[in-house]
């Protein structure tokens, strides 16, 4: 079992969230008429292993959506934050997070 | 290294079957190849065979980071089918099986192949219009499938929840007949044998690390066991191409998840077929041992851990037990994860890639034991001749941009529902 330090409700299993996928990606403008840039957003994806950021949402919880840097080969989590505001730092950190 | 036959296993047993010699060498790398497969797992060693059987290009190596079948060819649930739908897949597959059924006698290596059959049940009026539907497909293609209804399948598998109260009502099944199960192992190991013999360097614990480069083609690989040079490259390492082609700078339409297995303890003889459910994702078959040997989903989130995770076994063992209730009293011996190539239409990516040099097969998803020796047909031919073969001309990297994806399931663009 992951266990995701929600920064509303705590630590909680996985099993409560649901899982979003890569929160790097950016969104094109809605008008946006490159089809190479929608090619881009839609297919394509860095893939690591290692250090990913993700969409997780607390579904049986809070329901915040959150973004989760975990390892894609040690499943470690380094941190958590509301994906409402990606651009603060982490709410909660190495240690703690976990 | 001659060829086994039923002499040789008598005049060895004779002799108390000590005289057997190595099944494959274990050579140094050499400088240089004319051919570099990157994984030994089954479609890699495929490809070795047919490059060096079918093309006469001998003078090949193939890499392995760990021991050869230690990816998805040794861990999965050992399906071998051609009931597809789609354009593309339906004559890729079903060349795949034609290749199955002669595959023990052409490498002269019993691979087990046990075409006990697989059935698709259906658990509604809409289900059963789907079967029909890629029955009628199949049997356009030239492909035998048969639609059962609830009577026939209860006559075939007494087992299932066939009671007033199911949580799902069995409909009725699509039948392939000609579909069952192979022996991973020995999949590889009939393969590497047969690639070995006629000149393929197999070099295990060898890791790609890179690749090297001239101008802007690819000219050889980067190895923990040193440079190796290459005119051609070819990648078939499963779950960790998207990892690999990052370093030779390509983004791909994948993404890497990990997959389970389970094997229960061994019992008597349940089930004569391999099952496949409609209601959700989830199969089971009973291995020559006696396990019952099953799966269901991804655990549904991106990773490179060959390991499992809890939740997803309380899912599957949920499904079985809907299914198939008599399950529930068994214990589950072993659970083990693989790492997949998940692709954003669900089908695999076989072709040569944007980089002169580099040439891809991967993105097999849930599905690419079935595939195992038309995969490396395919992918000898277009590394061989430079261009496609026609079973794997819409197998290529530019159909996403393009709009040609070839979703058998119609999820549309998502790596983990195909
Ligand atoms: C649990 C599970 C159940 C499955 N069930 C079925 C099924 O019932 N039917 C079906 O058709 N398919 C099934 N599959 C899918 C199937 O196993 C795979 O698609 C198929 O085996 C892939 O074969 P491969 O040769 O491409 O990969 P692999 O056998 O994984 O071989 C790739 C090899 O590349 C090596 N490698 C990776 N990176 C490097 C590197 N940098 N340098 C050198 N070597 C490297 C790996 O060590 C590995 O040995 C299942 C998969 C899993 C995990
Ligand atoms: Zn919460």
């Amino acid at each position: 079992m992951l266990r995701i330090t929600c920064p509303y409700c705590g630590a909680r299993d996985h099993s409560e969230f649901l899982y979003g996928g890569d929160a790097t990606l950016v969104r094109p403008e809605p008008g946006c008429d490159d089809m190479e840039v929608w090619y881009d957003f839609v297919f394509l994806r860095d893939n690591p292993r290692g250090r990913h950021r993700e969409y997780w949402q607390h579904v049986q919880g809070c329901r915040q959506w959150l973004v989760v840097e975990r390892d894609t080969l040690t499943h470690e989590i380094f941190s958590v934050e509301p994906a409402r505001a990606p651009k603060k730092a982490p709410v909660l950190t190495g240690v703690a997070a976990k | 290294m001659g060829r086994y036959s039923i002499a040789d296993i008598l005049l060895k047993a004779a002799g108390g079957n000590k005289g057997w010699p190595r099944v494959w060498r274990d050579p140094a790398p050499k400088p240089e190849y004319d051919v570099i497969i990157v994984g030994a797992g089954g479609h890699g060693l495929a490809t070795a065979y047919y490059l060096a059987k079918e093309h006469g290009i001998r003078n090949v190596a193939v890499l392995e980071k760990g021991y050869l079948g230690s990816g998805n060819t040794g861990r999965n649930t050992t399906i071998v089918r051609s009931n597809y739908m789609i354009d593309g897949n339906t004559p890729f597959y079903e060349w795949s099986l034609k290749l199955w059924e002669g595959l023990s006698h052409d490498v002269n290596f019993n691979v087990m192949l046990s075409q006990r059959g697989q059935l698709n049940i259906a658990h509604s009026n809409a289900q059963m219009d789907a079967q029909r539907r890629r029955g009628n497909v199949m049997r356009l293609h030239g492909i035998e499938a048969e639609l059962l209804s609830r009577e026939e399948v209860q006559e075939m598998v007494p087992h299932l929840d066939f009671s007033p109260q199911a949580r799902f009502p069995i409909y009725g099944a699509l039948l392939q007949r000609r579909a069952g199960t192979a022996r991973h192992d020995a999949v590889a190991w009939g393969l590497a044998r047969g690639a070995d013999q006629r000149g393929v360097d197999i070099i295990q614990h060898c890791e790609v690390t890179g690749f090297l480069r001239q101008g802007e083609r690819i000219v050889g690989v980067e190895t923990s066991r040193g440079t190796i040079k290459a005119p051609k490259v070819g990648i078939a390492v499963a779950g960790n191409t998207g990892h690999l082609a990052a370093k030779a700078g390509l983004r791909l339409p994948i993404e890497s998840h990990v997959l389970q297995a389970f094997v229960s303890e061994p019992v008597k003889p349940l089930l004569d077929y391999v099952i496949g459910w409609s209601a959700a994702h989830f199969y089971i078959s009973q291995s020559d041992k006696g396990g019952m040997v099953f799966g269901g989903d991804l655990d549904g989130y991106n990773s490179y851990a060959q390991r499992g995770n809890l939740p997803l076994i309380e899912d599957v063992a949920s499904a079985a037990k809907a299914i198939m209730p008599c399950v529930s009293r068994l214990r589950i011996v072993r659970h083990w994860g693989g790492v997949m190539d998940m692709t954003m239409d669900g089908s695999p990516i076989i072709c040569k890639s944007p980089i002169d040099g580099l040439y891809i097969n991967g993105g097999w998803c849930y599905g690419g034991f079935k595939a195992t020796p038309a995969s490396g047909w395919v992918f000898a031919h277009t590394i061989a001749r430079d261009e496609p073969h026609e079973l794997n001309a819409s197998f290529t990297l530019d159909r996403f941009r393009r709009g040609y994806q070839i979703d058998e399931k119609g999820a549309g663009p998502t790596p983990n529902a195909h």
